[in-house]
């Protein structure tokens, strides 16, 4: 759980209660965005963000989402729990 | 430079490494703390520390989440996970941590329903999904992790969903740094400042390091070459005496932290006079709370928790390795009736733990002298 993990908001489930589908490494899940929102830039489709325990914690670039990715993929076995650990997950 | 070819830039890698050598005084020992568990993680994985010279030590704090949670309060999970119709939730990592009676793992086994769930948000679906149960959540991380406690509690308030309780372990970062600074044990030179947890608090509350102890903070990325980057940092503000907080990872964390998270958070729980860490004993507000006005989602309130404080097991040094004064292949139970497939310690279960990582990646024991 400790893992902050990139992907990419590809669309809004509910825009009201801020939760959104998620594209991570192929695995599409719904997260809670409304931690990235600001007054002055709502989450959106299209952004990338540094994903923990189901809710988005930051806004990266993409380059950022890429390399974070890349490191996590290199850990192996840990990586691959969390992402085992995302497909169980069907928040709504 | 085993592993530098492996970094995502192995040419900045090979400069900073020489840049830091160029930097370290002879005859100076630099001490310097990193406090969060995915550094730990990346400095062993990459082999990091193999690429500074023999004067610069790296020791390894209390940032891991799984690793500070002490015994009693395993112990007291397990209780209430036997309540009868509770269904308890908790993240995966929490399953294999020994309480004095077994884990979580092993309470499964004997018959009480122990969920795993990847999110908060999963234990309260559950929660929603049967209404004829109780579902508790095990909540445990810093404030990485509370924000997302915090949401789901609201989502549950709003919702009305009478049947969903937390039983909250969430832990602030600045206490055991304080602690640790205050502690006779440990002479520290510097802090490599934690990420995640800094993208939620910012790096602001990290400035009573220099302020008051004087000492070097930089707030480090993940990559290999971010820690590097961040030791040469520190190295540099040591050689001219000064102490600041630097970023080094503001392409993630904003100096101010996450206001959003942040109001969340003082809205939903509140300071413990003082809560327990594995190793670090009592510190004083340390530790989260419900705050009143979710007090009816308060699983310490709903369930009687035995609340009984635990000594961790005498041959287990996880204490020591959580404040860096031990390193993990110090401890006598290391790699021998302590491994990650059957733990005693904390800091051997979740691989954020330093005793983990350690054991993973082969340090077990000290390959060079330390000047």
């Amino acid at each position: 759980m400790c893992l902050a993990i990139p992907g990419r908001v590809i669309e809004f489930v509910d825009e009201s209660l801020r939760l959104a589908c998620v594209d991570v490494a192929g695995v599409q899940r719904t997260i809670n965005v409304s931690l990235v929102d600001t007054d002055e830039r709502p989450a959106q489709i299209g952004d990338w963000v540094l994903i923990h325990v189901g809710f988005a914690l930051s806004l990266v670039d993409e380059q950022e989402a890429n390399e974070t990715l890349t490191r996590l993929q290199a850990m192996g076995a840990d990586y691959e729990t969390e992402l085992n650990e995302l497909r169980e997950s069907a928040i709504r | 430079m085993k592993f530098v070819d492996e970094f995502r830039d192995p040419e900045l890698g090979r400069t900073l490494a020489g840049e830091i050598l160029a930097t370290v005084q002879t005859g100076r020992h630099y001490k310097i703390m990193e406090v969060c568990g995915g550094h730990t993680h990346s400095i062993y994985k990459y082999g990091v520390d193999d690429l500074l010279p023999e004067n610069v030590e790296l020791v390894h704090g209390p940032g891991c989440p799984v690793c500070v949670i002490p015994m009693g309060r395993v112990d007291d999970a397990i209780a209430v996970a036997h309540e009868p119709g509770v269904i308890f939730t908790c993240f995966g990592d929490m399953m294999r941590v020994p309480g004095s009676d077994g884990t979580l793992l092993d309470a499964k086994a004997d018959g009480a329903d122990i969920r795993m769930v990847y999110s908060p948000l999963d234990a309260l679906r559950i929660a929603r999904s049967t209404p004829e149960r109780q579902v508790v959540f095990f909540a445990i991380g810093f404030e990485t992790t509370a924000p997302s406690t915090a949401l789901t509690l609201k989502r549950a308030k709003t919702e009305g969903i009478e049947n969903f309780s937390v039983f909250c372990n969430h832990v602030t970062i600045v206490p055991p740094l304080r602690a640790l600074l205050e502690s006779p044990d440990l002479r520290l030179d510097g802090f490599i400042g934690p990420g995640h947890v800094s993208t939620v608090v910012g790096a602001r509350p990290l400035e009573f390091i220099p302020a008051d102890y004087n000492l070097p903070v930089v707030v480090s990325g993940f990559e290999p070459v971010d820690i590097l980057e961040s030791v040469l940092m520190i190295l540099r503000q040591l050689n001219v005496g000064d102490s600041k907080v630097e970023n080094q990872y503001a392409r993630v964390v904003p100096y101010e932290g996450n206001i959003r998270a942040l109001e969340i958070l003082a809205e939903v729980f509140e300071l413990r006079p003082h809560f327990e860490w594995r190793g670090l004993g009592f510190i004083s507000q340390s530790g989260l709370k419900l705050a009143e006005a979710y007090a009816d989602f308060d699983a310490e309130l709903r369930y009687a928790v035995p609340g009984v404080r635990v000594a961790d097991p005498k041959a287990c040094q996880c204490g020591e390795v959580l404040k860096g004064v031990i390193k993990p292949f110090e401890c006598k139970v290391f790699g021998t009736a302590c491994t990650p497939e059957r733990p005693i310690g904390t800091c051997m279960v979740s691989s954020e733990g330093a005793c983990a990582a350690y054991y993973n990646y082969g340090r077990f024991a000290r390959d060079r002298e330390l000047v």
